[in-house]
């Protein structure tokens, strides 16, 4: 748990292959990766996706801006069964961002077990390989991690690889 | 207005199961028939027809249903919404004749799923070379690497964000739910799964999304429901053989989710059920301690626990309180899902939200046989889609 792990500050030292965010509001071009958010001119609702009015206050102008890569857990489940290709068990867990905004993501770097989790916990964005297309291009995801590192297994890193 | 109300004057359900042997329609038209049979009445009599069906819904269900029980000329409204898609059905009904544009109509809900497994986890091929797509440009599926969207998953974590806000509710509480609907079950010949587990098999059975296990999870399957709705003035017109059985619906209302910041994200199953229970309480002047019985909407067991407070079956924040004291148990305070539940009953999408009209119907006028709740006078069903919608209905035994 020493480094950021793959993605936030070692992007531009990949010499093969290029990476790409696994969603568009993830942004991998500074040296921390960082959430942006379409948040409402009118009312400052936030949202991931492009809206066409606020779902809020029905205002139609939007402006981009990044949200705060801390956050504290709000709920979380284990998931034991899911579809194939992804690997379980694994932690799912709803993060309210600090200053505002709220993602769902997976919970990196703890075990996947209920004492280990709480709700209440915080959390700091992390970034991850999630799969790598026939092209070498890598998709990175992001995830959450404990900020208080209780020890936690395996050291290193937790790309996990695709 | 009085004269406008609509009331329910035949039910009929299939047993919820699976039915190889049969098609949607088939099952579809056994629910029309036995509901037009339970009612006196026929094809002819019917100002308008709904069906509601998620599977084949593009499929004119309606009309398919129409050339097996009945071709009469009638609008016929084919609707999804979800896992309210039945009740949404209904709705359509209920809504034709409080216009005054129907005296009388049919409603249905109809499924075939099968054995389908965790529904949305079908393999899908991710791209060759990744190329963002959607609103949110995503290049490969995110189900499972940001987080869960699939159902156990999503009820779990509605579950596990009331347990951190409130004291005594865990694992054991979430299970003990589902410990009951199977237990309800067994009196239950129209459920699919007719089998008691203690409390120790469902916490260890196999874990689904922690911490709903296997047997805290409905199933899927196949069934129909079907309701006749009639106006409150046609009521009064026909012979008391009918008028003595026919229940009067007090409440039916219909929600969506109201914007809110985790709603984004996270679809929020508390909102648009408390607002739903808050209309349909206010319509009907039914106080939550007056109901003899409840059916909500126990897809996951989590789902069941949260309800109890939405619903206003407990006081607030005193869910896990309500299941440790039995209060949701046939012979507790409120009984909750005598049926099964879908957990056990079933939960054969479409077919759903008019199934607990059905069970909720048959305990009013006295006919649920070993499960009957005695001398049950007012009931209120429950049913929640997710994306979302949610459908409150509340049913009097009343003379007219």
């Amino acid at each position: 748990m020493a480094g950021p792990g793959p993605g936030a500050g070692t992007l531009g030292s990949r010499s093969v292959g290029a990476q790409v965010p696994i969603v568009d509001y993830l942004d991998l071009d500074g040296a921390q990766a960082r959430l942006l958010a379409w948040c409402c001119d009118a009312c400052g609702a936030c949202y991931f996706d492009r809206r066409n009015a606020c779902a809020r206050c029905f205002g139609r102008s939007f402006s981009r801006r990044p949200l705060a890569t801390t956050g504290t857990v709000r709920t979380f489940t284990i998931v034991h069964r899911a579809a194939p290709g992804v690997e379980v068990p694994y932690v799912s867990v709803v993060v309210d961002l600090d200053g505002g905004g709220a993602v769902k993501a997976n919970l990196r770097d703890v075990e996947a077990d209920p004492a280990a989790v709480r709700v209440g916990m915080p959390v700091r964005l992390v970034t991850w390989v999630a799969g790598v297309d026939d092209e070498g291009t890598e998709a990175v995801a992001f995830g959450f991690a404990p900020v208080a590192d209780t020890a936690g297994a395996g050291g290193g890193g937790d790309d996990g690889g695709a | 207005m009085a004269e406008r109300d609509v009331w329910i004057l035949g039910a009929s359900m299939t047993r919820f199961g699976r039915y190889p042997d049969k098609d949607l329609i088939d099952l579809g038209a056994e629910a029309a028939l036995a509901a037009l049979d339970d009612a006196g009445v026929g094809m002819a009599d019917m100002d308008v027809l709904a069906a509601g069906n998620l599977a084949e819904a593009s499929s004119g269900v309606g009309q398919r249903l129409q050339k097996q029980i009945g071709q009469t000329g009638i609008p016929v409204y084919n609707v999804a919404n979800a896992c309210a898609t039945g009740a949404t059905a209904v709705r359509c009904v209920y809504l034709a004749i409080r216009a005054g544009e129907a005296e009388m109509g049919l409603a249905v809900g109809l499924e075939k799923m099968g054995k389908a497994g965790l529904l949305g986890a079908a393999a899908r091929a991710d791209r060759k070379v990744f190329t963002p797509s959607g609103r949110y440009g995503a290049v490969m599926s995110v189900e499972g690497r940001l987080g869960t969207t699939l159902m156990p998953g999503v009820f779990a974590q509605a579950g596990l964000e009331y347990a951190g806000q409130h004291d005594g509710v865990g694992f054991e509480q979430f299970a003990k739910v589902a410990e009951k609907n199977h237990a309800h079950s067994t009196l239950n010949p129209l459920a699919q799964y007719q089998k008691a587990f203690s409390l120790e098999e469902v916490m260890h059975a196999d874990m689904v999304a922690y911490p709903n296990t296997l047997l805290m999870c409905c199933p899927t399957g196949d069934g129909a429901a079907a309701v006749v709705l009639v106006s409150e003035e046609r009521l009064r017109t026909l012979p008391d053989e009918q008028r003595r059985r026919a229940v009067r619906i007090a409440a039916s209302v219909m929600t969506s989710d109201p914007w809110t910041e985790h709603d984004q994200v996270q679809p929020d199953v508390n909102t648009l059920t408390r607002e739903a229970a808050r209309q349909a309480y206010e319509t009907s002047g039914v106080d939550p301690r007056d109901l003899d019985l409840v059916e909500l909407h126990d897809c996951f067991a989590t789902a069941e626990l949260i309800h109890y407070d939405n619903l206003g079956l407990c006081a607030p924040g005193e869910a896990g309180k309500f299941i440790d004291e039995r209060g949701p148990w046939r012979d507790g305070a409120i009984p909750v899902n005598v049926s099964g539940g879908l957990i056990s009953k079933g939960h054969p999408l479409g077919a759903t939200g008019v199934a607990n009209l059905y069970e909720v119907a048959t305990h009013l006028r006295g006919e649920a046989g070993d499960r009957q709740i005695p001398d049950a006078k007012v009931g209120l069903t429950h049913v929640i889609g997710l994306g979302s919608a949610c459908a409150v209905h509340v049913l009097e035994r009343a003379r007219i």
